[in-house]
C-alpha cells in the first residue's frame, strides 16, 4: 500500500471511504490572504496512530488544527476545500463546531491545564456538555486511562497547574479523553517535556490507539517510527512570491517511509540532510 | 589652546591624567543631589498630610471624644445642638459610592470583556480610548449634569429630592467605568491564549470560556480594579457636592439627600468657621477618616493585584 | 508505567452527553448583546452629557463679552475673564513647577538610586499618593502655603497644591518614558567617557520628551479640572479683577460650581458655558502636547 500526495482520485482510493476516519479533499488554508499550505489529499485511516512530520513551517500544525476547525478562532485564517470527518464535510457552515470538538479532541505543545483544581479540569467539560453518566467515575476513568490516577489520586482538590510537566500533560490528555472523543490530535505533545515524562506520553499513546485515533504532529523522527502507524511527510516550498508555504509531500506506513522513501524530499529529510 | 593631536604629540597621553575631573565630579555629585531632592519632595509631601492632619485631629480629639465621634449617629458641629457622630457623613460616603460602584463595575466589565473578547483589534483601538475620555472629563462637569440633567429627569420617575444619593452615585458611576474597565482589561488581556484553546478545544463555547476560565483566572486583577474604584469613589468631591447635598443623615434611602465626608469638608472650607476653632477642626478629623479610608483601600488594591495573581510559567 | 487499565466501552460515546450546544450558544449570543451595550452605555452617557451641556451653553458661550468681561450679579449678564485668566495661570505655574521637579524625581529613581530599602519606600510613597483624594492635598496645602509658608488664600497658594497634586502621576509616566530609553544609547555615550549627566541630558531625556509629556498634559487637564483642593485652600467664587500670584483667585471649575449654586435659571447656561470654556482649554493643552510630541519626538 503506498500513498502520495496526488490529485489522482484513483490512487488515494485504496483506503476504502469507511475505513477512513478523515478524508482531505484539496484542503488549503489561508493566513491573511496568503496561502499558507497547499492543496492537501489526505485519507486518515481509523484507530491508528499518524505522525505528521516536517521541519518548521510546512504545514502540519495548520493541517492538524483543521480537524478540529481551531483555525476559526485565528482572525484572517481561511480554510478551502473539504474535509471529511465520517462522511460529513466539516467545513460545511451547517455544521457546529462545539459539537465537532466534543468529538475531535486536542492536546496542545505546552501543557495548558486550567487554574483549577486536578478534579475540575477533568470534570469541567463533561459537565458544561451535560454528562448524563456520573461525573466522579469519569474523572477517576479519564485519570486511569491517562496512567496518571495513581500519582493524583489522593490530591485530586489541588491546583493542575502545580504538577510537573509531564503530569501536566498526561493531565490534559485525561481531560481530552474525559470527553470520549473519537479523534486525538496532537501538536508536539512531548516537544516541552523532559525524555522521561516523553517517554511515558508515548507509550500511553501506543495504549490508547485502541480506542481513539490519534494524529500527532511531531518534530521527532525517532519518536515518529517508534509510535506512528503511518507518517505524513510535509515540506515548505517558495511560491512564485517567493512566500513561503507548506505542502504534503509523501503518505505512508511508517517502516515504509523510513526505510524506502518515496520521494527525494522525503529520503533528504529522513537522512537528516536538512530540518 | 592644549594641543589634543595625538599623533604630533604622542606623550599627550602619557601626560594626560586618568584621574577624574575634579571639577567634572564636584558637578556630577551636585546633579545627583538636585535629583535625590526632587523625589524628597514626595516623601515630604506624604509626611506633610500626616503631620498636618494628624495634628488638628489630635487637637480635636481634645474637646471631643473618641466616643461622641464613632458612637453617635447625628452629624450637627453647626447647630446649636452640637453633635459629632462621624457615621451620618461616612453614611454619605458609602451610599453614594454603592450606587457608583453598581454602574461601574458591569459597565466596566463589560466593557472590558467586549473590547477583549469580542471587538475587532481595529474597533477596539478606536472605543479604548474613547471609554478613557470618561475619566478625562472634569469632575464639576459630571455634578453639573447630575443636578441638573439627570436629576429632573430621574423626578419624573420616582419621588426623589432636589438633592439625592442616586443621581451623584450614578454620575460617579458612569466617571469611574474607566477605571473598572481598564484594569480589568489589562488583567484579561494577561489571561494566556492557550489556556482559551484549551476550553474551546475541548468543546467549550466562547460565554463558557469566559465566565468559567478567563474571568476567574483575571479574578485578582479585576478585584484590584474594583477596589480602586471604590477608593475614587470615597475620595470625589464635586459631583456628590452639587448633586447628593449638604443634610448628613444615616439613611439607605437614596432619593433622599445625603452629605459625605469630602463635602462636608468642602462645605466647612468654603463657610465662616474662624481657624482654630472646633468646627474647623472637624474639617481635619473627617479629613483624617477619609485620608485613612483610601489610604487602606489603595493599599489592599495593590496587595490584591499581586498576591493572588495567576503565575503562567 | 502502571500496568495497562482495560476500560469499559460497551456504552456508546455520543449517548453520554447532552445535546444542548445550541442553547448554549443562544446564551452566548444574548451575553455578547449585554456586554456590547454595557461598553456603548458609558460612551452614550458621554455623547449626552455633551449634548446637553453644548444645547444649554453655546449661546451663552459665543454671547458678545462672556470670555472677555468679569462676572455680574445678573444671570444673562458679564463673564468669565478672572476665571480664565485664574485657570492659565494655575497651570502655567503647575507644569514650571512639575516638570523639573517629577522629570527630576524619576531620573533619580530609574538613574540614580540604589537598590536600597529607602529607594522601595520612596517608590511605595509615590504610588499611594496617586491615590490620594484631592481634597486631602487641600488640606495639605491650607497647611502648609497658606499658613506656614504664608502667603494665605492666593493663587500660588492653589497653584503649589494643584502641583503636588500633579506630582505623582507626572513621575510615574516620566518614570515609564525614561525607563524606555534603550540601555544600549546609554551605553554608547559612557563608552565614549561622557559623563553621567550629560549622557542622561543630552541623549536620555529627549528621547523620553514625548512620553514624558503625554504624562505632564494628562496630569495638568487633571489640575485645571480640580476644585475641591481649591475651595479648601481658599478659592472665591466671584472675582472681579484679574488675580496676580499673590491675590485671592478663582479657577473656572470654581467658576461652574459657583454658577451652579445659584438658584436664578440663567445661571444654569452660564454654567454650562464655562464648561465649554474648560473644555476647550482642555482639548487646547492636549492638542498642543501632540503637537511637541510631533515636532520634537526622536523616532
Amino acid at each position: 500500500m503506498t500513498y502520495s500526495n496526488s490529485r489522482n482520485q484513483s490512487d488515494s482510493a485504496i483506503i476504502d471511504q469507511d475505513e477512513s476516519v478523515f478524508n482531505v479533499e484539496g484542503v488549503k488554508v489561508f493566513y491573511g490572504g496568503f496561502m499558507a499550505l497547499l492543496d492537501v489529499y489526505l485519507k486518515i485511516p481509523d484507530k491508528q496512530i499518524i505522525a505528521f512530520i516536517g521541519p518548521s513551517g510546512c504545514g502540519k500544525s495548520t493541517l492538524l488544527r483543521c480537524f478540529n476547525r481551531m483555525n476559526d478562532l485565528i482572525p484572517g485564517a481561511k480554510v478551502e476545500g473539504r474535509l471529511n470527518y465520517r462522511d460529513r464535510n466539516i467545513y460545511d457552515p451547517k455544521i457546529n463546531s462545539v459539537k465537532l470538538r466534543r468529538q475531535v479532541g486536542m492536546v496542545f505543545q505546552r501543557p495548558n491545564p486550567f487554574p483549577k483544581s486536578i478534579y475540575e479540569n477533568i470534570a469541567f467539560s463533561p459537565r458544561a456538555n451535560g454528562y448524563k453518566g456520573n461525573i466522579d467515575e469519569l474523572v477517576e476513568d479519564s485519570l486511569r486511562r491517562a496512567a496518571i490516577w495513581n500519582e493524583v489520586k489522593d490530591k485530586l482538590k489541588e491546583k493542575g497547574t502545580a504538577l510537573s510537566g509531564g503530569q501536566q500533560q498526561r493531565l490534559c490528555i485525561a481531560r481530552a479523553i474525559a470527553m470520549k472523543p473519537d479523534v486525538l490530535l496532537m501538536d508536539e505533545p512531548c516537544s516541552a517535556l523532559d525524555p522521561i515524562s516523553s517517554r511515558q506520553v508515548e507509550e500511553l499513546c501506543l495504549e490508547l490507539k485502541q480506542q481513539y485515533t490519534i494524529i500527532m504532529v511531531t518534530h521527532n523522527m525517532q519518536q515518529a517510527s517508534r509510535v506512528a502507524d503511518f507518517t505524513a511527510f510535509f515540506n515548505t516550498e517558495i511560491d512564485e512570491y517567493g512566500k513561503r508555504r507548506g505542502k504534503l509531500v509523501e503518505f505512508n506506513p511508517t517502516p515504509q517511509m523510513f526505510s524506502y522513501p518515496q520521494t527525494k524530499e522525503a529520503e533528504d529529510y529522513i537522512s537528516g540532510r536538512f530540518g | 589652546m592644549q594641543n589634543t593631536n595625538y599623533r604630533d604629540n604622542p606623550d599627550i597621553l602619557s601626560r594626560q591624567s586618568l584621574n577624574k575631573n575634579a571639577s567634572e565630579d564636584i558637578s556630577e555629585k551636585i546633579v545627583a543631589t538636585i535629583l535625590f531632592a526632587c523625589a524628597l519632595v514626595s516623601v515630604l509631601t506624604t509626611f506633610g498630610i500626616v503631620v498636618i492632619i494628624f495634628q488638628e485631629t489630635f487637637s480635636f480629639f481634645q474637646e471631643v471624644s473618641f466616643a461622641q465621634f464613632f458612637l453617635d449617629t447625628k452629624w450637627t458641629p453647626l447647630f446649636a445642638d452640637r453633635h459629632f457622630g462621624v457615621w451620618p457623613l461616612i453614611n454619605g460616603t458609602l451610599l453614594t459610592t454603592a450606587i457608583a460602584m453598581a454602574v461601574a463595575i458591569p459597565l466596566g466589565l463589560s466593557s472590558a470583556i467586549y473590547l477583549s473578547e469580542y471587538a475587532q483589534p481595529q474597533v477596539a483601538a478606536i472605543l479604548r480610548p474613547a471609554v478613557e475620555l470618561l475619566a478625562g472629563i472634569p469632575t464639576v462637569v459630571y455634578g453639573y449634569f447630575a443636578l441638573l440633567f439627570l436629576t429632573p429627569l430621574l423626578r419624573n420617575l420616582m419621588p426623589l429630592e432636589i438633592f439625592n444619593a442616586l443621581s451623584a452615585g450614578l454620575m460617579m458611576g458612569i466617571m469611574i467605568t474607566p477605571t473598572v474597565g481598564s484594569i480589568s482589561l489589562d488583567a484579561i488581556k494577561a489571561v494566556p491564549r492557550s489556556l482559551r484553546e484549551g476550553a474551546y478545544a475541548l468543546g467549550i463555547t466562547k460565554l463558557e470560556t469566559i465566565f468559567k476560565v478567563v474571568l476567574p483566572a483575571a479574578l485578582s486583577g479585576i478585584i484590584a480594579s474594583i477596589i480602586l474604584g471604590i477608593s475614587r469613589a470615597v475620595g470625589e468631591t464635586m459631583t456628590v457636592l452639587i448633586a447628593a447635598g449638604q443634610q448628613p443623615r444615616l439613611t439607605i434611602n437614596f432619593m433622599e439627600s445625603v452629605e459625605t465626608m469630602t463635602a462636608y469638608m468642602a462645605q466647612i472650607s468654603g463657610g465662616d468657621s474662624p481657624r482654630g476653632s472646633l468646627n474647623f477642626k472637624t474639617l481635619y478629623a473627617v479629613g483624617a477618616v477619609l485620608f485613612i479610608l483610601t489610604l487602606a483601600l489603595n493599599i489592599v488594591s495593590h496587595w490584591v493585584a499581586n498576591r493572588f495573581k495567576e503565575k503562567y510559567e | 508505567m502502571s500496568t495497562s487499565y482495560q476500560p469499559d466501552d460497551s456504552l456508546d460515546s455520543s449517548a453520554e452527553f447532552t445535546d444542548n450546544v445550541e442553547s448554549r450558544e443562544t446564551l452566548g449570543k444574548v451575553f455578547e448583546v449585554l456586554f456590547l451595550l454595557g461598553l456603548l452605555i458609558g460612551l452614550f452617557v458621554l455623547a449626552l452629557l455633551l449634548f446637553d451641556i453644548f444645547r444649554d451653553g453655546l449661546g451663552r458661550f459665543l454671547s458678545p463679552g462672556f470670555l472677555t468681561e468679569t462676572p455680574s450679579r445678573f444671570p444673562d449678564q458679564g463673564g468669565i475673564r478672572p476665571a480664565i485668566i485664574s485657570s492659565v495661570l494655575l497651570g502655567s505655574v503647575v507644569i514650571l513647577v512639575t516638570v523639573p521637579i517629577g522629570v527630576g524625581a524619576a531620573l533619580y529613581l530609574e538613574e540614580y538610586a540604589p537598590k536600597a530599602w529607602w529607594t522601595a519606600i520612596i517608590e511605595i510613597n509615590i504610588s499611594n499618593l496617586a491615590g490620594v483624594p484631592s481634597i486631602v492635598y487641600g488640606l495639605l496645602g491650607l497647611g502648609v502655603f497658606n499658613y506656614l509658608l504664608g502667603f494665605g488664600p492666593a493663587l500660588i497658594s492653589g497653584a503649589l497644591t494643584l502641583s503636588l497634586l500633579s506630582l505623582p502621576v507626572i513621575i510615574v509616566a516620566a518614570r515609564e518614558a525614561i525607563r524606555a530609553v534603550p540601555d544600549s544609547l546609554r551605553n554608547a555615550s559612557y563608552g565614549l567617557g561622557v559623563t553621567k549627566w550629560k549622557t542622561i541630558s543630552s541623549h536620555v531625556l529627549p528621547y523620553a520628551v514625548p512620553g514624558i509629556l503625554t504624562g505632564v498634559i494628562i496630569s495638568v487637564s487633571r489640575a485645571i479640572g480640580d476644585a475641591a483642593s481649591l475651595i479648601v485652600v481658599g478659592a472665591v467664587g466671584f472675582l472681579t479683577f484679574n488675580p496676580g500670584l499673590f491675590q485671592r483667585f478663582m479657577a473656572l471649575p470654581i467658576q461652574i460650581y459657583s454658577y451652579i449654586t445659584r438658584p436664578e435659571p440663567g445661571f444654569a447656561s452660564a454654567a454650562a458655558a464655562t464648561i465649554i470654556a474648560l473644555l476647550i482649554l482642555i482639548l487646547l493643552l492636549n492638542g498642543i502636547a501632540i503637537y511637541i510630541r510631533q515636532r520634537f519626538s526622536i523616532s
